[in-house]
């Protein structure tokens, strides 16, 4: 049987110490390779029940009765709770609590959670969730964003006012855009396991990027003291922003707390669709402005997101779409207005991008349609209005003072080889692939460029910190985190970063629950590595300086402290001697907005560009992607093929967007909770990809590292969509580009 | 609901097992023998993710049931690498860094042993077509790719 889940989640491996820079590999490649490393759906214990879920067949009800009578008469079936058993808050929410633990008087999304059961095995449970019966009085549901606004039915209003807005260009592009709703849809569902204590308390294995939000939202919906409540890392199977908020945590404590027994669920996949929250939907108007010259003078824009039922990360998504909207160029004169509003659609949260993905897909069309208006080169335009450090953000005017290469990053990635004409009438490089539908000669090839930028770490006021401990023990040197490895390779880099500063190659990384060690933060807005890594390094320069001083040592290393070219102190000895240092590592401070959006707001910005290469055969609408090259900014690479493996999978992301990748809503029932009908990119659809590091030190993070996690993401879809728009002469002003948008417009 | 009797070989060991006639293959697989090494996704059988070999030939154990491996051989994760050592394959997903969360990894990993012993020395093109029914939501592919290539090479070099 698997381990139990007391065992502590560990990644262990002895590398180079120097290794800053160098591609060292994963810790937990091994285990994952072997199959014996635990993710949350594969934890267990004696006792043990499991959990299912009742959800709302409705987007907008009114609950009039529950009753759980048939479902308690199933054998093995040992509890069904409601809204009437949470013991403490019955809201929780990621930024303030709106959203109910269950449903008590109305239920105001599909799938919404309304009951939970426990059972002896899985079977029974989905059995007995079906058999609770819940008496609905359907009410109509608010599905469309723009009468949400109207209604004034809204999460946050954003209102940017920057420079003279009596200044006009004369030279003027509109246009109205419109994004999908994407699902980060990672291979793991939702799982947790959560065992009573026997002392009123609980201790909780989930599936997380976050354990300390979590925690702190159990504990008020508990009302339990913060000691009785125990969040622990575990194994996760992807995350891109699913795993911010609470879903089954909560749920699962409720359960083995009131059975006594340890209970386990496992998210079916179209529960793991209605489970967590999604990108947001957005619809977005935007007018650019320029002189005779292609300098931007005015950029307005309304940037509308749909945050259905309930709050989640929505006013902070709305903060980046609204900061971002102007993109990576200057503009003194700006005009933004943003709304987040309250739908009965499924709500929505973070993604991948947060915001900045969907404003791009927008600000990107419209600057190649300035070119064209202008009759100018798009990358040229691009180049005249390049955003640099020393220059203010166009809507916050926040003076940028890291390193923000726009214009290397533009004119590298311009650079860059182009891939020779295909005339392979091979059918896998062919749009349509083994369908054998298309033949070279329907084929026209377009190239499209976009280019984007984003926030790193928190922003607008958030005290946003990250607390490491690193210390020495007979086993090596050990780092402590409750940062969350969700598989980008945290684990690598913060080993990398302890064994450089320390001098030893033997370190474990610990992932420890939240009574052990004080938040790292979230494992999101690409902040990890700068944010943990920077308080790793704190740690282990601390520890190490402490160390040399106290023995007057010079350096130290595996063997111990060494002074005159002799060990003057062997490990074993410091090993024993309790040194250990916590560090809490906090980025520059930033600031809230003011009335008009004014302010420091970010503590740090990336900025990223994508070529896209498409083959489209226009007739039937098919659309190969056939490279995607790029120039990202990395502050400073800690692990390059890590640094890699990000931006191949952001990218491939964001070809998913422009592609395929849309939750399908209508009257606020999602219509394709499945991988058969949600389509994900294969391999036949994964383009080549080459990537240029720009490495420009002088951030705040670890050596200057940047994070790279999210700019990858940003603006590969609208770099797509470029292409596919330069091949077809369609306006295509929506994502996901499907088959129909190209093959019924009857484009050149 | 009667059981239906099961005899057959996982990973080269013996198992004889009573299971209901309508489980799964990877639910006999993670909770009868406890080798949660093969992982569920989408279980629809259409990401690759609980891929196994039966007698050799990759099947999607979320479509299959456990009473059909009766008198046949199952091989899954946990059994691809040998005395202690990583199977080539393995070590190639390393080095190429070719897994980041993992979770597709023990499907790859299976689809792969399943390749190159049909077709020892693959084109990238033969690789592609046998790797097209496996999701990755991490990686971007590339490095799969190069790690199926690379365990190729290492294969042939190894053999006598």
């Amino acid at each position: 049987m698997t381990a139990p889940p007391s065992t502590t989640l560990t990644d262990h491996v002895t590398g180079t110490v120097n290794g800053i820079g160098e591609s060292t590999v994963r810790p937990d490649g091994i285990p994952k390779l072997q199959g014996s490393f635990a993710y949350a759906s594969d934890l267990e214990t004696e006792g043990m029940l499991w959990a299912a879920t009742v959800r709302s067949p409705h987007p907008h009800a009114r609950i009039v009765d529950i009753d759980p009578g048939p479902a308690l008469a199933i054998g093995g079936v040992h509890a069904v709770l409601t809204a009437e058993d949470v013991p403490g808050r019955l809201l929780f929410g990621l930024e303030h609590p709106d959203q109910p633990v269950l449903a008590s008087d109305v239920v105001r999304y599909w799938g919404e959670p309304v009951a939970i059961v426990a059972a002896e095995d899985p079977e029974t449970a989905r059995i007995a969730a079906a058999a609770v019966t819940v008496e609905y009085v359907v009410l109509d549901p608010l599905v469309d964003p723009e009468e949400a606004d109207t209604r004034d039915e809204v999460f946050r209003r954003i209102r940017i006012r920057r420079g003279d807005q009596d200044v006009r260009g004369s030279v003027v592009v509109e246009g109205v855009y419109e994004v999908g709703m994407q699902d980060q849809a990672p291979l793991g569902t939702e799982a947790g396991l959560a065992i009573p204590d026997g002392e009123g308390g609980v201790d909780l294995y989930a599936t997380t990027q976050y354990v300390h939000a979590d925690h702190s939202q159990i504990v008020a919906s508990l009302d339990l003291t913060a000691e009785m409540v125990r969040s622990h890392p575990t194994g996760i199977g992807g995350a891109f922003g699913a795993r911010e908020d609470v879903n089954l945590h909560i749920h699962l404590c409720m359960l083995a707390l009131y059975t006594r027994r340890p209970v386990k669920q496992v998210y079916q996949r179209s529960e793991s669709f209605t489970g967590h929250v999604h990108r947001h939907p957005a619809r977005l108007r935007y007018r650019h402005e320029a002189d005779e010259d292609g300098r931007l003078v005015r950029v307005e824009a309304d940037v509308l997101i749909d945050g259905g039922a309930y709050a989640s990360t929505t006013s902070a998504v709305l903060g980046n779409a609204c900061y971002f909207a102007v993109g990576p160029y200057k503009c003194d004169n700006v005009n933004v207005d943003g709304v987040g509003v309250r739908t009965n659609n499924p709500p929505c949260g973070a993604m991948r991008g947060f915001g900045a993905v969907q404003v791009c897909f927008a600000h990107e069309a419209q600057m190649d349609r300035l070119a064209a208006a202008l009759d100018m080169d798009p990358l040229e335009l691009r180049r005249r209005n390049a955003l640099a450090t020393g220059d203010a953000l166009a809507t916050t005017g926040q003076r940028i003072d890291t390193p923000l290469p726009t214009r290397e990053v533009i004119d590298s990635l311009v650079a860059m080889p182009m891939p020779e004409d295909d005339d392979s009438e091979d059918p896998l490089r062919l749009p349509g692939g083994t369908g054998l539908t298309t033949e070279r000669r329907d084929v026209r090839r377009g190239v499209g460029y976009a280019f984007g930028i984003k926030n790193l770490g928190f922003s607008e006021g958030s005290d946003d910190y990250a607390q490491a401990r690193v210390l020495l023990s007979p086993q090596g040197a050990i780092v402590e985190t409750a940062a969350i490895e969700v598989g980008q390779g945290l684990v690598t880099v913060v080993g990398q970063i302890a064994r450089s500063a320390l001098g030893i190659g033997n370190v474990e990384v610990r992932h420890i629950d939240t009574s052990r060690i004080g938040s790292a933060g979230s494992t999101s807005a690409s902040r990890q590595t700068q944010l943990t890594g920077g308080a790793v390094l704190a740690a282990a320069t601390a520890l190490r300086d402490r160390v040399l001083t106290e023995f007057a040592g010079e350096y130290l290393d595996d063997d111990g402290v060494w002074r005159d070219g002799e060990l003057v102190v062997p490990y074993a000895e410091l090993a024993s001697g309790g040194w250990e240092e916590t560090t809490t590592f906090r980025h520059p401070p930033t600031e809230e907005p003011d009335e008009n959006g004014q302010g420091t707001l970010h503590a740090d910005f990336a900025v990223a560009g994508h070529r896209a290469i498409v083959d489209v055969d226009v007739g039937l609408g098919l659309v190969r992607v056939v490279r995607i090259d790029t120039a990202q900014d990395v502050g400073k690479a800690l692990n390059p093929e890590s640094v890699r493996g990000q931006i191949e999978g952001g990218i491939l992301q964001g070809v998913g967007l422009a592609m395929m990748e849309e939750l399908i809503v209508e009257g606020g029932v999602i219509r394709n909770p499945t991988f058969t009908d949600y389509l994900l990119p294969t391999v036949l659809d994964a383009p080549d990809v080459e990537a240029l590091l720009i490495e420009q030190e002088g951030s705040w993070g670890p050596h200057g590292a940047k994070g790279v996690g999210e700019p990858p993401t940003i603006s590969s879809t609208a770099a797509v969509a470029a292409a596919i728009r330069e091949a077809t002469g369609l306006a295509l002003p929506r994502v996901p580009i499907r088959p129909e948008h190209v093959a019924l417009e009857g484009g050149v | 609901m009667n059981p239906v009797g099961v005899v057959t070989q996982v990973n080269g060991r013996e198992i004889a097992r009573s299971v209901p006639a309508r489980m799964t293959l990877v639910e006999f697989l993670r909770d009868e023998l406890g080798l949660t090494g093969t992982k569920v996704s989408c279980e629809l059988q259409v990401c690759g993710v609980c891929t196994v070999l039966v007698d050799r030939k990759p099947v999607s154990s979320c479509a299959f049931l456990a009473v059909d491996i009766d008198g046949r051989e199952v091989t899954t994760i946990e059994g691809v690498a040998s005395d202690g050592k990583l199977h080539p394959i393995q070590q190639a997903f390393i080095d190429h860094f070719a897994l980041q969360c993992g979770f597709c990894t023990p499907g790859f990993v299976m689809m792969a042993v399943a390749l190159l012993e049909e077709v020892p020395q693959p084109t990238p093109e033969q690789v592609v077509s046998y790797l097209e029914g496996n999701i990755c939501r991490c990686t971007g592919y590339r490095s799969i790719l190069e790690a199926v290539l690379d365990a190729a090479d290492r294969l042939e070099r190894a053999s006598p």
